[in-house]
């Protein structure tokens, strides 16, 4: 039955929570929603009468080794391998697919590397010309209120300090990563994304199948359809970077976090800032916490000046995952944390030319699975490898790729296969990590960001990180799953964002527009979901569809039904930036992030 | 059917989906519309301008090869480089282009409409008037019939037919068709074709620009509007603005 108050109700976010939630559920269980999910995953093509007659086979190649992913895990692994390859005068064919039209362009992070991972690949490193140009010279923490700002004294021993380190545009990194391993004679792939995992009989993984193409929005084979190609390797490594969607379907394969905690992440959301060049400090990293984030909101921000000829300075906002305000917009966070008078000073003159987001991990060391399964075997930010404190993982993910290439060389060169399945199991691998540098350092930093959610709240990591000594003993818990830590909507107060000015902050469509993503648009969407009404009767009804405000880029869309009672999700594919927060966050865990077509996606330039 | 080779440009020009930043940008490739019925019937020849060979420039042989894997036969590379790249204009390419016809003994020349980076829908009809040869420009549809090509162009006021003699320029409309993908299987077969390398002194061509580039800018931030009661008012402030 229709309420006359009914339209403002849907509109209005002014009206109490309970009066919109009370509303909705009384009209939104009558309405049944059009199809919002088409794609093959949840509604198979055998059974699909548009798809009689389709040729369905694959075309078929073999590698030694194949690598999904061409992030630094994924490159260090190829480039190592190579690299042993030539040493050893063995012939090695190893493979690359990458999802991104091209090497980097997917590659979002802050970042202050710490460069031990790429001198060890590289000791001639800079004759080489890695993009390794802004070593830090000033390393600022502050505590921030809404107008103040407490600076924090970075002691020598801190997990935090950088020096040493340098300020890099990763993509940068990233791409000059992918050129040292084509010379080394890896073949590399972009834009071709890695959708299906193949099994052997035996139940070892066989190798990767890529994405097809020419499916339209509606599930339907087009003109243009081609089946993808399956690769076939004695092993397959797969680093996916965080939350990987091939990963989430390997771990319930093989069950490899049976033993963990579950993962914990972030999203992190960064722009890149061409400011007056007065402001201008080469080398200096700034980080903060505190405003605009409560006592209970996991997260913080960085800003940090490169040294790369221009005044460019790379900032962004980090909140955790397992915030429960299901009001809070990480995005909003971000653009009014610019505001502050400490950020604002170095930003007003300039103007901002690059934005994107990425989800990253934060549950450390309780967190990672176990590593090796028959054919196969997780590397980098997949698994999770990311030192939280330091808020460094790019130094561990290169590490854990060149491990595994070592681990992994001597068996797939070998004159005979002593494997018990076709796809070889490389159990060596976690064995080298857990005696490596790597092992030690996320286990000294492995209570710090769990001791976040004791009674001290953000104020412990403080304690911790000013005394890493006090910390000590068995490894502490998280507390579970950040998609079951959202409390209903009524139980909590919206929270009120100032608009932007256009000049320090901005609106989400044009941010988005600033990251160069881009979809073929006739295609069925990526963010696929598992049953289409959960969205409105579930995520608005009892959340008040936290979606519309996690997601960075502005894919997720309630809009009211033609008929005007009600209301529909609307899914704008084409705007995501596969930063995976929705896959983490969604409290019903009903959105499943697979590949699109490879190519699309943003196109970050050094970011 | 038509016997006889075809040449396709290819042109690697900045996404359509990025911001244009004067001081940084991002390319991804930009694909020719090859009409496949030719095709199956002629060699095809790609040739892709706009290169710079520096160690580790693979940028210009990644486009090359994707047209490859697109169903080309072979890919030809004329490298560019110093201040002739930079001065690379409409007329210079298409004196490559038209040198490159009349050296491959080309039945067809197929090109782009219009680039998105410089919008000048020009290097069609110069080619086209260098090698003294019928164009049929903004193609949505080209046809064989015996040794002539119907072409239906996409203009203004509607569609126009045409029938042009061959050897002939063709540039090609985004209504021609769609653009089959580059599948996998197909980049790896492009990897191990072969790209002729030559440089336009190979061809006899002079590059000289005839054009200097004065200045580059952003255009200028959109202003608000101003609103006015009357007609007089508006001509008022179009005098005042020295509009008329």
């Amino acid at each position: 039955s229709r309420v006359p108050l009914m339209k403002t109700t849907c509109w209005a976010e002014h009206i109490t929570p309970q009066l919109y939630t009370a509303l909705h559920r009384r009209t939104c269980s009558s309405v049944s929603t059009s199809r919002i999910t088409t794609h093959y995953t949840i509604h198979p093509r055998d059974k699909d009468p548009r798809w009689e007659g389709v040729e369905m086979d694959r075309f078929v190649d073999e590698a030694d080794v194949v690598i999904v992913g061409g992030g630094p895990a994924g490159l260090s692994a190829a480039i190592r391998l190579k690299q042993l390859a030539n040493k050893h005068e063995k012939e090695l064919r190893v493979c690359l697919v990458e999802k991104a039209s091209q090497i980097g362009a997917h590659t979002l992070s802050g970042a202050c590397l710490e460069p031990t991972a790429v001198f060890e690949l590289f000791p001639d490193w800079k004759e080489r010309g890695a993009p390794l140009n802004t070593s830090v010279t000033e390393d600022v923490f502050s505590i921030l209120t809404e107008t103040r700002r407490i600076p924090v004294p970075m002691l020598p021993g801190l997990p935090m300090r950088n020096h040493g380190n340098y300020i890099v545009k990763l993509g940068n990194v990233v791409r000059w990563l992918g050129e040292q391993a084509e010379e080394l004679g890896v073949e590399l792939y972009p834009g071709y994304a890695a959708a299906e995992v193949l099994f052997h009989d035996d139940g070892s993984v066989k190798g990767i199948a890529t994405n097809d193409v020419g499916i339209a929005k509606d599930g339907s084979p087009k003109d243009v359809f081609e089946r993808g190609m399956e690769l076939h390797a004695k092993i397959t490594l797969f680093g996916e970077g965080c939350h990987g969607h091939l990963a989430k379907q390997l771990y319930k394969h093989f069950n490899l976090r049976e033993n963990c905690e579950p993962q914990t992440y972030a999203i992190g959301l960064k722009e890149l800032w061409m400011i007056d060049e007065k402001k201008w400090r080469p080398g200096r990293v700034e980080h903060s916490v505190g405003w605009p984030l409560n006592r209970n909101t996991y997260g913080g921000s960085f800003l940090y000046h490169l040294n790369e000829g221009e005044p460019l300075v790379a900032l962004g906002f980090v909140v955790g995952l397992d915030y429960t305000n299901p009001y809070l917009n990480p995005f909003r966070e971000f653009q009014r944390w610019k505001h502050h008078p400490f950020v604002a000073r170095t930003l007003e003159g300039g103007h901002r030319i690059g934005y994107g987001a990425r989800a990253l991990n934060e549950g450390g060391f309780q967190s990672i699975p176990k590593l090796t399964f028959p054919g196969g075997l997780l590397i980098g930010c997949s698994p999770g490898f990311m030192n939280v404190p330091k808020i460094k993982g790019t130094h561990t993910a290169m590490k854990s790729g060149m491990l595994a290439a070592e681990a992994v060389f001597p068996k797939v060169t070998a004159e005979s296969v002593d494997s018990e399945t076709a796809g070889l199991h490389v159990p060596e691998y976690a064995e080298a990590l857990k005696n490596s540098w790597v092992w030690k350092e996320l286990y000294a930093v492995r209570n710090i960001r769990p001791s976040f959610h004791n009674y001290f709240g953000m104020r412990s990591p403080y304690l911790s990180r000013e005394h890493p000594h006090f910390v000590t003993g068995c490894a502490r818990s998280v507390s579970g799953l950040d998609a079951d830590q959202l409390k209903p909507a009524k139980d909590c107060t919206p929270i009120e964002y100032p608009k932007p000015d256009g000049k320090i902050s901005f609106d989400l469509l044009s941010s988005v527009a600033l990251s160069g993503t881009n979809h073929e648009g006739d295609q069925p969407p990526h963010l696929t979901l598992k049953n289409d009404d959960v969205p409105v009767s579930r995520n608005l009804a009892i959340y008040d569809g936290p979606e519309q405000r996690f997601c960075p880029a502005g894919v997720y869309e309630y809009v009211p039904l033609e008929t005007g009672d009600g209301m529909r999700l609307q899914i704008n594919a084409q705007n995501c930036v596969h930063c995976k927060t929705c896959d983490i966050k969604d409290p019903s865990q009903n959105i499943n992030w697979v590949v699109p077509e490879g190519g699309g996606g943003p196109a970050y330039n050094g970011l | 059917t038509m016997s006889g080779r075809v040449i396709v440009g290819v042109k690697r020009v900045i996404d359509y989906a990025v911001k244009v930043i004067l001081f940084c940008c991002c390319n991804r490739p930009i694909y020719v519309l090859i009409f496949y019925p030719v095709v199956t019937h002629l060699t095809l020849c790609l040739l892709a301008n706009v290169s710079q060979l520096t160690p580790g420039d693979c940028c210009t042989r990644e486009t090359i090869r994707t047209a490859l894997a697109m169903g080309a036969d072979r890919g030809i590379h004329v490298e560019v480089t110093g201040k002739d790249y930079e001065t690379l204009g409409p007329l210079q390419i298409s004196k490559i282009l038209a040198a490159l016809a009349k050296k491959e003994d080309a039945q067809l020349v197929i090109l782009g409409k219009q680039a998105i980076d410089d919008d000048c829908n020009q290097t069609g009809q110069m080619t086209a008037a260098l090698l003294d040869w019928p164009q049929g420009t903004f193609a949505s549809e080209v046809t064989l019939e015996g040794d002539k090509i119907k072409v239906v162009r996409e203009i203004d006021g509607g569609l126009e037919t045409i029938k042009i003699n061959t050897p002939a320029v063709v540039t090609a409309d985004l209504r021609l068709n769609t653009p089959r993908y580059a599948t996998l299987p197909n980049i790896m077969k492009a990897k191990k074709k072969k790209i002729a390398s030559m440089k336009p002194a190979d061809l006899g061509v002079d590059l000289t620009s005839r054009l200097e580039v004065l200045s580059v800018e952003e255009p200028p931030q959109r202003q608000a509007g101003v609103k006015v009661e009357t007609v007089a008012d508006l001509v008022a402030k179009l005098k005042e603005l020295g509009r008329i």
